[in-house]
């Protein structure tokens, strides 16, 4: 949930997406969804000399099982905000590992 | 799946996991993205033909199958000199 809730903040900025294809999408990033699919508009193939085939394409929808990596601009990416977020996230997951063990167990 | 609502009954482009372009009319989809699309036809890439048409239909694609559903600006699409583009053709997905 934690990475919806990020690339929900990235919405309107300029990414750039490349795919396990080794295609490379770069476009404004329209919206996002919980198996993070992405919405992109204004799109652009990177190597668009070598991959002409998304010429007519301005709006794209891309499947999350496709993304290797999503490239973002740092200056819109809040690093220490970020880390603390997913250490929370981390240390709620642990709580609720400790509280479903059977309480037999911890008395040894 | 919401978000694809917009594109239903417009021309879009669909990049599959195999490298294929499969160009055609959405009619339908649901939240795995499998979709119904219509009037498809397989655009074939090559760098050094022009590039290959062929009717396909009326398909049904699993979701599994899908990488890129690109909405197809008709003016553009037009414009487009099929016979005169060459481009390398997409690797099917790795890992």
């Amino acid at each position: 949930m934690l990475f919806y809730s990020f690339f929900k903040t990235q919405v309107g900025q300029q990414v750039t997406i490349e795919l396990k294809n080794d295609l490379a999408i770069q476009g404004t990033l329209e919206s996002v969804d919980q198996f993070l699919n992405f919405k992109l508009k204004d799109i652009r193939v990177v190597d668009e000399e070598r991959y002409p085939h998304m010429l007519s394409v301005k709006n794209c929808f891309i499947r999350g099982s496709v993304v290797r990596y999503v490239q973002l601009l740092p200056s819109t990416v809040d690093t220490a905000l970020l880390q603390d977020a997913a250490r929370r996230e981390a240390q709620s997951t642990q709580q609720m590992q400790q509280q479903a063990r059977p309480a037999n167990v911890a008395t040894a | 799946m919401s978000q694809l609502q917009p594109y239903v009954d417009c021309k879009v482009s669909v990049v599959m996991t195999d490298g294929r372009l499969i160009v055609g009319t959405l009619r339908g989809l649901d939240q795995t993205t499998n979709i119904i699309v219509q009037g498809c036809q397989e655009r074939i890439f090559s760098e050094d033909e022009p590039v290959e048409v062929v009717g396909l239909g009326l398909y049904m694609i699993r979701g599994d199958n899908i990488a890129v559903i690109g909405l197809v600006d008709e003016k553009a699409d037009a414009a487009l000199d099929l016979d005169s583009l060459r481009g390398e053709p997409l690797s099917p997905l790795k890992a």
